[in-house]
């Protein structure tokens, strides 16, 4: 493989790990409220408003059963809107990060929704503000459940990053369209793929030792 | 129905003034009353039970008193307060001075002992070094001052309940709720519970209110009692009369599965409602107090002058007296049973006729 080419791998694999980086800080942070919000609005629950909660729960469906590469297209104008273009590293990042979001909140939703009740209740009994036992009580005890998650809304990015590629999104997925199928370079694309499995492997151990760190419910010896 | 004046005293840390509780049906549920009319006052500085089967209404009448379910209709009082006329700060307020311990303790399993113990008092807002303060004596008078590091996780069923207790008591409540706190450990850690409860009602002079399905933690530790089933109070009052003089069936049930008060299993399998010719009849005493130090067996063969037969007995102690039942049977005929009769009003015993055996 000619140096050109290696570091052009070398560009897409830090272009990639941008995109993930920005869609996955803002997806984060935008989807970890919305799942705090879906978890505690119920019916009798800290923030009762169960049709807001109907409502935000339908977005967030009909967001996460949008196929991916339809979605890029779909939302062309917004990210041209905010980027000023639809091609290139940039403008993947804008639906990598709306794809990010409803993603994140049903995953936070399910960590927090699995803190024991008698927590929530022992904590009202102290006499804590709702504000509180969503700090105190229901993020802290999710800590290893909301680690976990955050890990697989990496390793799902950097599947969605791969795909931005086929719409000129930038990164490895874009690389491995153009070199290694459209130019018919299979070593290019075994390099493409085996950089993914890395970084994917990466993070997942990275991702599942903190969680075990964080994670005091076992006993420790 | 509100309950009389002459009832509500300014001396009661928590007043249940004629308090219902029904559940709408809801889902694939019917509606369902918890509570029908429960009016019932707690002693300051006592140790209260409120005792009945599971579903009888005792959680929610629990949770009524800081606020975490409202009455239908009625009033709680707690202190004198209005439960019910508090706003939500208000109700955090109150709550702030009530302690409660839980059944499966409800410990974050994220913090530390020293983290679970200081939770209320962050709640309360206050600083690192006055919480710190606070939070080391609780652990030395629970005992667990060694284990501050520690995570409930590494802890003993009783250790964690130790530190439910540090933690209720960590805002300095004048009333602990005790929900079930020590139906899920084994009896040698509940009567190491509840012996620190005691400890802490005749130390601090905390108001302790407790509910429970079992009859050896009233024993062991109530004052006072109430007995509910099917959402009412169907008996109250000091735990020694209640267990010596109880009326209600329900109570006598909760109190059967007492060690001493069962009946053999033969005996009980030969029971008859009426007595036949040649039977004898089996009759359960209960004394105390001054009766409990006389030679009662000896004293009644010679009254009664026929053969009596001990067929169950047990001494034991109620809120520090001493208190024995024995079950006795003797010839069901009119003459000996008359003599055994006289006997008994004699002394002051309490008798319940059992039934009779062939």
């Amino acid at each position: 493989m000619s140096p050109d080419l290696l570091l052009r791998i070398g560009s897409a694999t830090l272009d990639t790990m941008y995109m993930v980086a920005i869609a996955g800080l803002v997806g984060s942070l935008i989807g970890l409220p919305i799942g705090i919000f879906l978890a505690t609005s119920g019916r009798g629950e800290l923030f009762p408003a169960p049709n807001v909660n109907r409502a935000v729960g339908l977005v967030v469906n009909a967001t996460r059963s949008t196929p991916f590469i339809i979605l890029v297209v779909a939302i062309i104008p917004l990210t041209r809107l905010i980027t000023g273009t639809s091609i290139g590293t940039k403008a993947a990042i804008v639906p990598l990060t709306i794809a990010t979001i409803p993603f994140v909140a049903r995953l936070v939703e399910a960590a927090i929704r699995d803190v024991d009740k008698g927590l929530i209740e022992a904590a009202r009994a102290m006499g804590a503000t709702p504000m509180q036992i969503v700090f105190k009580v229901l993020l802290a005890e999710s800590r290893p459940a909301l680690t976990l998650a955050l890990t697989m809304t990496i390793v799902s990015l950097i599947g969605y990053s791969a795909m931005v590629g086929a719409v000129g999104g930038g990164g490895l997925g874009d690389l491995g369209i153009r070199y290694g199928y459209q130019r018919f370079m299979p070593d290019v694309m075994l390099v493409v793929v085996v950089v993914l499995i890395v970084l994917v492997q990466l993070v997942q151990s990275a991702g599942d030792r903190m969680a075990r760190r964080f994670d005091k419910r076992s006993r420790k010896t | 129905m509100t309950l009389p004046q002459s009832e509500i005293s300014a001396g009661d840390a928590v007043v249940f003034d004629a308090v219902s509780k029904r559940f709408p049906a809801s889902g694939g549920n019917t509606a369902f009353t918890a509570l029908d009319n429960v009016s019932l006052s707690v002693a300051r500085g006592s140790i209260t039970g409120i005792i009945g089967r599971s579903g009888a209404g005792k959680s929610t009448l629990i949770r009524l008193v800081n606020g975490l379910e409202k009455p239908s209709s009625g009033k709680v009082f707690v202190d004198g307060v209005d439960v019910g006329a508090l706003d939500e700060a208000g109700l955090r307020d109150l709550r702030r001075s009530v302690g409660m311990i839980f059944q499966h303790f409800n410990l974050l399993s994220s913090r530390t002992v020293f983290g679970n113990v200081a939770l209320p008092l962050e709640i309360a807002g206050m600083d690192r070094r006055a919480i710190e303060q606070r939070v080391r004596p609780l652990l030395e008078l629970v005992g667990l001052a060694d284990k501050h590091g520690r995570y409930p996780a590494e802890l003993s069923g009783g250790q964690k309940q130790r530190i439910g207790i540090a933690r209720a008591l960590a805002t300095e409540p004048k009333l602990l709720l005790s929900d079930e706190a020590t139906s899920a450990l084994d009896p040698e850690t509940t009567q190491s519970i509840l012996e620190l409860l005691r400890r802490i009602n005749a130390e601090l002079g905390l108001t302790v209110l407790l509910i429970t399905h079992e009859m050896e933690v009233v024993k062991a530790v109530t004052s006072d009692v109430a007995v509910i089933d099917k959402g009412q109070i169907v008996e109250r009052g000091h735990t020694f009369d209640v267990f010596t003089h109880s009326r209600h069936e329900t109570t006598r049930a909760l109190l059967s599965g007492l060690a001493g008060s069962k009946l053999p299993e033969a005996v009980a399998r030969g029971l008859k409602p009426a007595a036949a010719d040649g039977d004898r009849v089996v009759v359960r005493l209960t004394f105390f107090g001054a009766a409990a130090e006389r030679p009662l067996i000896s004293q009644l063969i010679q009254s009664v002058g026929a053969e009596v037969n001990i067929i169950a007995g047990t001494i034991d102690e109620i809120g520090g007296k001493p208190y024995g039942s024995l079950v006795v049977a003797y010839g069901a005929d009119a003459e000996t049973s008359g003599k055994a009769e006289r006997f008994f009003t004699e002394n002051g015993l309490v008798t319940e006729v059992l039934g009779y055996v062939a």
